[in-house]
C-alpha cells in the first residue's frame, strides 16, 4: 500500500516577492525525481502539501498552470511557523511536496462557456492558474468569453503583476483589475470587487462563475451573482480551511459531512446550499 | 466456528505459550483501573477488570507516532519511512464496545482514494482477543448505539467468562488458526455454550441505559442553527478528555519535532483546532465545538458510513469533570420539539 504522508522533494528554484508588504512570495519548485514530477498530475484549483523540514507542513494551492510541464509554483502569505519557515528559505532549499489534493475546478463543465473569474486579495493563486490555463494557446479554443475580476486592497497588493500586464496586452479576455482605495499614480478601477463585478455585469447566458477569496467579499459577492442570474449550480466557490493531512483523515476541515480537502475545496454554490454554514 | 473451554488456573499458561510467537498485550491492574501493558508472563493479566481508564485505539493510531524521519544535509534531505509495524501482536481482554470501534475506525481509514497504512498495517497485524462483559457499568450503553456486551464485532476470538472457565469462541479465520496452535484446549460441551447464552442474555438486560439513535440524524439535519448548542455547551469546560478517552474518535495534528514528522491526538473541542492562518475560525466557541463533536457521532459519520460514530463504552460520561452526559445529550435531541 502506498503510504500518503511522505512527500517527494522538491528544490526551490525561484522565489518572486510579489506585494509590497514583502510578506507574499511565490516559490517555484522542481521536483529532484523525474518520476515524481510526472506523477504529479493536477487540475486547476489543486493543491498540495508543502513540507519545511523541521517547521512542518501546510496545505497551498497550487499557482502555476498545468501548462507549465517541468515546475510547480505555490503562493504563500507568511502567518505562521512553517510559512514563516517557508519565507525564510533561499533558493536552493529543499522542500518536501505531498499532492496534488482536492477536486479542482470543474474544467469539463466550462468547455464550450464562458467564463467568469472573480478573485479578491491572495486567494487569487488558484484562479491565477485557471486563467493562465485558459489563455494557454492549446487551451483557448475550448473556451469562449473570459472575464477576470481581481480586487485588492491598494496597488501594492495585487500578485502576479507580471501576469496582469501580459494579460492587459491581450484581445482575448475581458481584465478587470480593481483595489479598494488608490493611491497616487493609480489609474485603474477603484472599488470593492462586488461593486465592480456588479458594474461589468457579465452576461449569466452559458457561463460559468468561478469565486475565490475573502469570506467578506464572497458574502456580498454572491447577491450580484444572483441578480446577474447565474444558476447556483454554474456557480463554484474555491473554500478555504485550516487541514493537516490533505487527505480527508486528520478530521478538522469538515462542512457537515463532507471534507473541504477531499470533496472539496471547489463547491458548486447549489451543494454549499445544502450544507451547513460553518466556513 | 470452533468453541474451545480453558480453565482459569490454566489462563496463564495459555498467555505464556502465546508470547512465545506474539507481543501480547492484555489489561494490568493499575490503582483503581485496568490499562493494556505488554505482557512478559501469564500471571500478569488482570482479567476482572470493569474496562480500562484508556480504550485500546492505541494500539492502531497511537497518541504520537513517527510518520518518518528527516535529517537535513546542506543541500539534501534524506527522508526515512518509519515502520508502520513491528512484531505481530495479540491484543487481549479488549471489551466489546471497544472492539467494535476498530470496526468503525476500520471503516473510515480505509475509505477515499488514500488509504491511512500506519492504521491498516497495525490492524492487519494485530489479532483482537475480546472479552465479553458480565457486568456492564452504570455509564454503559453499547446496547443504545448497535452492540452488545457479548458482542463479538471486530474481534478474531472472544472469550466468555463462565465461571470457573473461560468459553473461547472463533470469530474470524484468524482466531481459528490461532487456537489451533493449542491443541490442548478442551472442546466446549453443549452445556458450556448454554450458559454461555443465559450470560449474555443477562449482561444484555443489565445494561441500564436504553435509548434508540433511530431518527437522531435526521433530527440532527434540521438543528445545525438551533438553540439546543447554546444550552448544551454551557458547562462544557473544553477540556477533551471526552475525545482523547473516546475508542472511536480519532482526529490528529501532523507536525515537525525536529528531524521527525509526528502525529498526535487532537480534538474538535479545542479552540485552535480550525483557527485559520487568517484568524478566521468556523468553530470559534464551545457551542461549535460541541455540535461538531455530536455532529460527527450522529450525523456526519451515519452519513458517510452508515452508523453512529458511537460504541457507548461511557467513558466520556465517566470522566467528564462537569458529568456532561452523551446520553442525556442524544436524548435531549431525540425529544427536542421544533426541530
Amino acid at each position: 500500500m502506498k503510504n500518503p504522508y511522505i512527500p517527494n522533494l522538491a528544490v526551490i528554484r525561484n522565489i518572486t516577492t510579489e506585494n509590497e508588504v514583502k510578506d507574499i512570495k511565490t516559490f517555484e519548485l522542481v521536483f529532484k525525481e523525474q518520476e515524481a514530477m510526472k506523477n504529479f498530475t493536477y487540475r486547476c484549483g489543486q493543491f498540495a502539501e508543502i513540507s519545511v523540514f523541521g517547521a512542518g507542513e501546510c496545505p497551498i494551492g497550487i499557482a502555476s498552470s498545468p501548462m507549465d510541464e517541468d515546475f510547480i509554483q505555490f503562493t504563500v502569505k507568511k502567518v505562521g511557523v512553517v510559512t514563516t519557515a517557508l519565507h525564510n528559505s533561499e533558493e536552493g532549499t529543499v522542500m518536501g511536496v505531498r499532492g496534488p489534493y482536492g477536486n479542482g475546478f470543474p474544467m469539463e463543465k466550462m468547455e464550450g462557456r464562458n467564463v467568469v473569474i472573480v478573485g479578491g486579495g491572495f486567494a487569487f493563486t488558484t484562479l491565477r492558474s485557471l486563467t493562465n490555463f485558459i489563455l494557454h494557446e492549446a487551451n483557448r479554443d475550448k473556451f469562449k468569453n473570459l472575464t477576470v475580476i481581481y480586487g485588492a486592497r491598494n496597488p501594492g497588493e495585487l500578485v502576479y503583476k507580471y501576469d496582469l500586464e501580459a494579460w492587459a496586452k491581450r484581445d482575448d479576455l475581458n481584465l478587470n483589475v480593481t483595489v479598494d482605495s488608490a493611491v497616487p499614480g493609480w489609474t485603474g478601477l477603484v472599488g470593492f470587487v462586488p461593486a465592480v463585478l456588479k458594474e461589468v455585469a457579465p452576461s449569466s447566458d452559458n457561463a460559468i462563475v468561478v469565486i475565490c477569496g475573502p469570506p467578506i467579499m464572497i458574502k456580498f459577492t454572491m447577491p450580484v451573482i444572483n441578480g446577474l442570474g447565474f444558476s447556483p449550480k454554474d456557480v463554484f466557490l474555491s473554500l478555504e480551511m485550516r487541514m493537516k493531512c490533505g487527505i480527508g483523515k486528520c478530521g478538522r476541515c469538515n462542512i457537515g459531512n463532507k471534507f473541504v480537502c477531499k470533496d472539496g475545496p471547489v463547491f458548486a454554490y447549489k451543494e454549499l446550499e445544502t450544507m451547513p454554514k460553518e466556513y | 466456528m470452533k468453541w474451545k473451554i480453558i480453565e482459569k488456573s490454566k489462563f496463564p499458561v495459555f498467555i505464556g505459550e502465546l508470547a512465545k510467537e506474539y507481543e501480547v498485550f492484555a489489561p494490568v491492574k493499575e490503582k483503581n483501573s485496568a490499562s493494556f501493558e505488554r505482557l512478559s508472563s501469564g500471571n500478569e493479566a488482570y482479567l476482572d477488570f470493569r474496562n480500562t481508564k484508556k480504550p485500546p485505539k492505541e494500539f492502531f493510531l497511537p497518541q504520537t507516532e513517527t510518520l518518518f524521519t528527516h535529517w537535513i544535509g546542506k543541500k539534501d534531505v534524506e527522508i526515512v519511512e518509519s515502520p508502520t509495524v513491528k512484531g505481530k501482536r495479540v491484543v487481549l481482554g479488549v471489551r466489546p464496545c471497544d472492539a467494535r470501534s476498530f470496526v468503525l475506525l476500520d471503516k473510515f481509514f480505509s475509505s477515499g482514494e488514500h488509504k491511512d497504512v500506519y492504521y491498516l498495517d497495525k490492524r492487519k497485524n494485530t489479532t483482537i482477543i475480546g472479552l465479553a462483559c458480565n457486568h456492564p457499568m452504570s455509564t454503559c450503553f453499547c446496547t443504545s448505539v448497535g452492540g452488545s456486551p457479548f458482542g463479538k464485532e471486530g474481534m478474531d476470538l472472544l472469550l466468555q467468562d463462565i465461571n470457573d472457565e473461560y468459553l473461547i469462541e472463533s470469530v474470524t479465520e484468524r482466531g481459528e488458526e490461532l487456537i489451533e496452535k493449542f491443541p490442548w484446549l478442551k472442546d466446549a460441551e453443549k452445556a458450556d455454550i448454554e450458559r454461555a447464552k443465559k450470560l449474555s442474555e443477562d449482561a444484555e438486560t443489565a445494561v441500564r441505559s436504553k435509548f434508540s439513535v433511530n431518527g437522531v440524524s435526521e433530527k440532527l439535519d434540521r438543528m445545525f442553527d438551533d438553540l439546543f448548542w447554546d444550552e448544551v455547551c454551557q458547562k462544557c469546560l473544553g477540556c477533551g478528555v471526552c475525545t482523547f478517552l473516546c475508542p472511536t474518535c480519532c482526529c490528529f495534528d501532523v507536525l515537525d519535532e525536529e528531524e521527525k514528522r509526528v502525529r498526535i491526538w487532537d480534538s474538535c473541542q479545542f479552540s485552535c483546532f480550525t483557527l485559520q492562518g487568517s484568524g478566521h475560525n468556523p468553530h470559534p466557541s464551545r457551542r461549535e465545538r460541541m455540535r461538531q463533536r455530536i455532529m460527527h457521532k450522529f450525523n456526519y459519520f451515519v452519513k458517510n458510513f452508515g452508523e453512529s460514530f458511537c460504541v457507548g463504552c461511557g467513558r466520556c460520561v465517566q470522566e467528564c469533570p462537569v458529568n456532561l452526559d452523551i446520553r442525556e445529550v442524544v436524548k435531549a435531541i431525540s425529544t427536542r420539539q421544533g426541530a
